[in-house]
């Protein structure tokens, strides 16, 4: 039993670092606490539940869902967000009102009722490890999570691109001073970050599921994720997830009543002590 | 080469560039002489759009094109790199991916990562240490070798000796003048009048956003008179 929640606090882990990398990836280059994030998650979800029922492929639903939202992503920060850059406040209340718009929208688009996306063939069913059945599909949400992180690590440590987003979280302004379009890194990071919120969406919508409101729990856990483990650190996020990933199991098992205080309490604790979160580093 | 005219830059409703206007031709070390607050780094900001401050009025021209409304990647682009105040150096990014980032590191033409670490061969020792971990000496030197990566017609160096070791403050100057015998052109902003009088060949004296005094360093050193009003040098 013991070990199974603890392979149900990886495996949900595993999902909020998909959906929080992307979220800490925009927070710690555009300085945008981007609060539509959960509505993109929601989107992506519900695009790829459509794009499944269409097509019966989980991979163009996945892919579907990525594409969609990383354009969604891209509307978003040359549509609205260049209008208001600089102005931190205005960002973030422009992304909570783009947040309401997006959660109507998909009201009227797919009404209220609760969607789950058909798991496919290959990976429904369990599989034994030990003495352990476990749900396959839960198993790939964990191996999605481990090869995102993977390569979210080899794109930020080991390419060009990626060095000039980290130079650009350190100090923008120097970047473009060197001769680099920091305006289009920006968005390539945005789409990204947007692109990672809809994979999450549509794995979160396998294996728990869509519904009005599904967008601000998972932005809840991911600010939370954030906070902890330090704006624009993907290690801060990968710890993140997994000390919310777990506290949130544990917590549902032990203390129904006092969930969400199993997760907040520890994390106000921690920011008594480190107010930048683990691996958070001053602006 | 650059050219600025009447300059007038802001900082809000602070008039800090009162009508700056300056010359830089190629091969020649220009020196912008001045004490704190004068408006040296205004100026330098001004010349890559940085904002702030805003520039309000006046021309700055490269090769005779208006750089005025440009963003400050375009200018660098057109081959003008800044040294800034402070090295702003990125304390993520270890001293060859300062250098990478902005050419790749196969690159065979103009400045290469080997020739920067040829050029300051303490920084090759430090290959993989990460901006933060340098000393004051190995960061000016790595944000110089940055902006050699764009292979730049003008450097804007602000106060490229503050702070540093006399023995580095030569090896700095070995290295500015030699970028000098090939051709590039240096604007260098000091407060230091012996750095200036080192290697300028031409010296502006900013006091409160205006020049007050231009000539060659040899002449502002027959100028006693200019040199205790505005510097305080005795």
């Amino acid at each position: 039993m013991m070990a199974f929640q603890i392979m149900n606090g990886l495996t949900f882990a595993a999902l909020l670092f998909v959906v929080a990398s992307g979220f800490t990836l925009i927070f710690g280059l555009l300085r945008i606490v981007n609060l539509a994030h959960g509505a993109l998650y929601l989107f992506g979800g519900y695009v790829g539940y459509s794009v499944g029922n269409l097509t019966g492929s989980f991979i163009l639903a996945g892919l579907g869902a990525m594409i969609f939202v990383a354009l969604a992503g891209l509307v978003l920060d040359q549509g609205l967000l260049r209008f208001v850059r600089g102005f931190e406040l205005r960002q973030v209340m422009l992304t909570l009102g783009v947040a309401f718009v997006l959660n109507d929208l998909a009201l009227v688009i797919w009404g209220g009722d609760t969607f789950t996306v058909a798991t496919p063939q290959w990976l429904q069913g369990a599989v034994q490890i030990g003495g352990l059945f476990y749900p396959k599909f839960r198993l790939f949400v964990l191996a999605v999570g481990i090869f995102v992180f993977i390569a979210l690590w080899v794109l930020l440590n080991k390419t060009r691109l990626g060095a000039l987003i980290r130079a650009g979280v350190d100090d923008a302004e120097m970047v473009e001073a060197c001769g680099i379009d920091i305006r289009r890194v920006f968005l390539i990071t945005f789409m990204l970050g947007s692109a990672l919120a809809g994979l999450g969406g549509l794995l979160g919508g396998t294996f728990l599921a869509l519904y009005p409101s599904a967008d601000a729990e998972i932005l809840v856990f991911s600010l939370a994720v954030v906070i902890i483990g330090g704006r624009g650190s993907l290690v801060g996020a990968a710890i993140g997830s997994l000390l919310i990933g777990l506290l949130n199991t544990f917590g549902q098992v032990w203390f129904p009543q006092l969930a969400y205080f199993v997760i907040f309490g520890p994390m106000a604790v921690l920011l008594a002590f480190r107010p930048l979160g683990l691996f958070g580093k001053a602006a | 080469m650059l050219e600025v005219t009447d300059l007038h830059s802001y900082y809000g409703d602070a008039h800090v560039l009162q009508g700056v206007s300056l010359k830089v031709a190629p091969g020649e070390i220009v020196a912008l002489l001045g004490r704190n607050g004068m408006g040296k780094t205004t100026t330098i900001r001004s010349i890559m759009n940085l904002r702030d401050p805003v520039v309000r009025s006046g021309d700055i021209t490269f090769h005779g094109q208006r750089l005025n409304d440009l963003r400050p990647h375009d200018i660098a682009k057109r081959k003008i790199a800044l040294v800034p105040q402070g090295r702003r150096l990125f304390p993520s990014l270890t001293v060859v991916e300062h250098l990478t980032m902005l050419k790749s590191a196969s690159a065979r033409d103009g400045w290469t990562v080997e020739r920067v670490l040829a050029t300051f061969p303490r920084l090759a020792e430090r290959r993989q240490h990460r901006g933060n971990q340098l000393s004051g000496g190995e960061r000016q030197m790595l944000a110089v070798g940055r902006a050699l990566m764009i292979d730049p017609e003008l450097v804007l160096m602000d106060e490229p000796s503050e702070g540093l070791a006399p023995v580095m403050v030569q090896h700095l100057e070995g290295v500015i003048a030699s970028l000098r015998k090939e051709g590039l052109g240096i604007l260098l902003v000091e407060q230091n009048l012996y750095s200036a009088l080192a290697l300028a060949d031409r010296i502006y004296l900013i006091e409160t956003g205006r020049i007050v005094h231009h000539g060659t360093a040899a002449e502002l050193q027959a100028d006693p008179a200019s040199l205790q009003k505005y510097l305080g040098v005795h």
